[in-house]
């Protein structure tokens, strides 16, 4: 069973697959070009001071994304995919 | 592929990546120092183009702003594909791309690079931080990559200068430019399938996270630690601007002096002498002055960002500065705006949404700068009573806070609303890479240093200095003797009352009656436009009082302003008008140089114009109103 839920919901540590971006507008596009793309895999890294940005990793490189878009990116957890 | 003839030697390449691909270190390893910058018109984009000398002609390498893709979000990013297409006038119209790709996040960037591949033009490929690819264990089958691409690849570690030859190579003759047998696909999706399938073909071996960097951010980014070392770089940061600068700025300062004295005493008395040492000298003084803030600013802003530093400290502090609608970077270049605005100013650079730079840009002016202190010392000094009101704290202490804190209160009230109101963003987001902390390349470092100081004594310094010949025109000009029997100081104040600048003052009078300004204080208003501080010196030729200690606002100034009466026998300070100039120096513009630095990094004279419109608003109505409450209360 492959749970689903937000980015901004994964807890610190953990690895997700994304499934989509939510919103086929602007926000949404420059997620895309960022990388947050289906299937890819997205590492939470950790969170500023404050609580908000949160660090990810993903292709390769670490990105701090706020709540309000890390929140618009559906993702299931890797455990099962059967990889 | 593209009609267009190439000249071989003589083409025009744009320069095509993210905003953390190594763009502008590519740019500044094939041209050297040789860039012309500016910016695009409209927006705060900087534009940066240079001539490309590749052996066997003179080319030109366009350095297009960093972007993620093509399709655009906002109007600043939208000058991107303007340029691309030749609609910006003046621009030359790329006819060759170059896209830059870090190579460890390549998979990431395919997509773009695909994008890129369908303008219809020839394009090759540069892969960069193949140091760091091999550093992290990572392996990226180039050859592979160019068969699969149909383009050009090559691998270059751009601020180590490696492989640019064989990058200056193949830009020699782009038409040779091997085009790709099947265009990649126009539909989003399509391309993304597309990008991972070559992404899978040609990286063998992934790049690990970077252990260092990772062990690093364990502290810099820990929640306690992360905070203190935060505070710790500001605090010293701030310090360093504030405090370092000094003993160079005094030694130009004693240097202009003296280099006046010297043409004093060896040209005629008379107005050319005039001209010379207080016009001339004393104006290019007023653009050299800047210089040590200037160097030392960018000499440590450069150094945080090319370390990786900047990124971490914006991630830092973003949840703060998101309240008011602008984000982490926009701090450091408000904190610089507490010792001079026009460092602050520069130090917008490293912002890169140019909407939240435009409205830093803004509101810098209402930070408290270092030039206000003079005033405020002089007017405390003279008129607020040294009383204790809790323990050590006194009340000159006190008001001296409250000025500190109410400008800074205003930056940021105001920046919220502008952020709502005059930029209203159709919500661009907040994405901010982090970087691999590195070594900064001594060369890197100092060439970013180096164009910054020039550009500003270049941009910014002839408009100073104009600004300052002006100003010393209004002040000696006409030349009205005094009575012989005057005595110097007298007659200097004598020579002001009458000059263009005493003129404005008394013309001003209605205007700024309301506040409680009686003529006098206008022509400190007038020549205070020069630089905040200026008007002490003014002030103390008015009142003829010695200027000998005019820093802390000389004994004897401040007598003669609390003695100056009203015909009506009423002090001229009264409390009311006190605490109304207090208030105007806290929110007027009243600084050239910021006007001439914010004309220079947003390339137009509209948003200089509106930033002392405003502020001049905000500051007759706050005076206004603080003359009445205090003199209510009074």
């Amino acid at each position: 069973m492959t749970q689903t839920t937000t980015l901004d919901r994964v807890p610190r540590g953990a690895s997700v697959r994304v499934v989509a971006v939510d919103g086929g507008d602007a926000i949404a596009r420059r997620l895309d070009d960022l990388g947050l793309r289906a299937g890819v895999t997205v590492e939470v890294l950790r969170r500023a001071p404050l609580g908000d940005p949160t660090v990810f990793e993903l292709h390769g490189y670490q990105l701090c994304l706020r709540q309000s878009e890390s929140g618009r990116v559906r993702v299931e957890s890797r455990n099962g995919d059967g990889a | 592929m593209s009609a267009t003839a190439l000249d071989p030697g003589a083409t025009v390449f744009g320069l095509l990546g993210s905003p953390n691909a190594g763009k502008t270190t590519l740019f500044n390893a094939l041209t050297g120092l040789r860039a012309r910058v500016g910016n695009y018109p409209g927006v705060t984009v900087e534009r940066r183009e240079a001539r490309l000398d590749l052996g066997g002609g003179e080319a030109t390498l366009i350095d297009l702003p960093g972007t993620y893709g093509l399709e655009p979000i906002s109007a600043d990013e939208a000058v991107v594909g303007d340029v691309l297409e030749g609609r910006i006038e003046g621009a030359p119209q790329p006819e060759a791309l170059i896209v830059v790709a870090d190579a460890c996040s390549l998979s990431r960037t395919l997509p773009f690079i695909g994008e890129s591949l369908l303008l219809g033009r020839p394009v090759c490929v540069v892969l960069t931080m193949l140091d760091e690819l091999a550093a992290r264990g990572g392996v990226i089958d180039l050859p592979r990559l160019e068969a699969a691409l149909g383009v050009p690849v090559v691998g270059v570690v751009g601020h180590r200068g490696r492989g640019l030859d064989a990058l200056r190579h193949l830009l020699s003759d782009p038409a040779e430019w091997s085009a790709p047998a099947v265009l990649p696909p126009s539909d989003r999706a399509e391309r993304a399938g597309w990008a991972a399938s070559i992404a899978e073909t040609v990286i063998d071996q992934a790049p690990a996270r970077h252990a260092l960097t990772e062990r690093i951010d364990r502290i810099v980014l820990h929640p306690l630690w992360g905070s203190l070392l935060f505070a710790f770089v500001m605090i010293t940061f701030f310090q360093l601007i504030f405090s370092a600068a000094g003993p160079a700025m005094d030694w130009i300062d004693g240097a202009i002096g003296g280099l006046g004295e010297v043409a004093r005493a060896t040209l005629p008395a008379g107005w050319m002498a005039d001209l010379v040492a207080d016009g001339l000298i004393a104006g290019v003084g007023s653009v050299v002055i800047f210089l040590p803030q200037i160097v030392i600013l960018f000499s440590l802003l450069y150094l945080l960002e090319d370390v990786g530093y900047m990124a971490r400290a914006a991630f830092v502090i973003d949840r703060v500065m998101g309240r008011i609608g602008l984000e982490g970077r926009s701090f450091v270049a408000l904190l610089s705006s507490y010792a001079c605005a026009v460092p602050g100013i520069m130090a917008t650079r490293t912002i890169p949404s140019p909407r939240d730079r435009l409205v830093t840009i803004l509101v810098a002016p209402l930070m408290t700068c270092s030039a206000r202190l003079p005033v405020y010392a002089l007017l405390i000094s003279a008129f607020v009573p040294e009383r204790a009101v809790l323990g050590p704290i006194g009340l000159q202490g006190l008001v001296l806070l409250g000025l500190y804190v109410g400008g800074a209160a205003a930056a940021l009230g105001v920046a919220a609303l502008f952020k709502k109101t005059l930029v209203p963003g159709d919500g661009l987001p907040f994405a901010m890479e982090l970087p691999t902390y590195r070594w900064p390349t001594l060369r890197v470092w100092a060439t970013q240093v180096y164009e910054s100081a020039w550009a500003f004594l270049r941009r910014a310094g002839t408009i100073i200095l104009l600004a300052s010949l002006l100003l010393w025109v209004l002040l000696t000009f006409p030349r009205v003797e005094a009575p012989p029997d005057m005595d110097a100081q007298a007659a200097a104040s004598y020579a002001l009352e009458r000059s263009i600048a005493g003129r404005l003052g008394h013309a001003i009078e209605p205007a700024i009656a309301p506040l409680g300004f009686d003529w006098k204080i206008g022509v400190g208003l007038v020549s205070s436009l020069a630089a905040r501080e200026i008007l002490v010196a003014t002030l103390a030729q008015i009142y003829a009082a010695e200027q000998s200690d005019e820093e802390a606002g000389g004994a004897s100034l401040r007598e003669a302003l609390r003695s100056d009466l009203r015909p009506d026998g009423t002090p001229v300070f009264d409390p009311p008008t006190v605490g109304a100039l207090l208030v105007f120096f806290v929110f007027a513009l009243q600084c050239t140089s910021t006007i001439a630095i914010i004309k220079r990094e947003t390339n137009s004279w509209r948003w200089p114009a509106f930033a002392f419109g405003y502020l001049f608003v905000l500051a007759y109505v706050a005076s206004f109103a603080t003359h009445r409450v205090i003199g209510a209360l009074a």
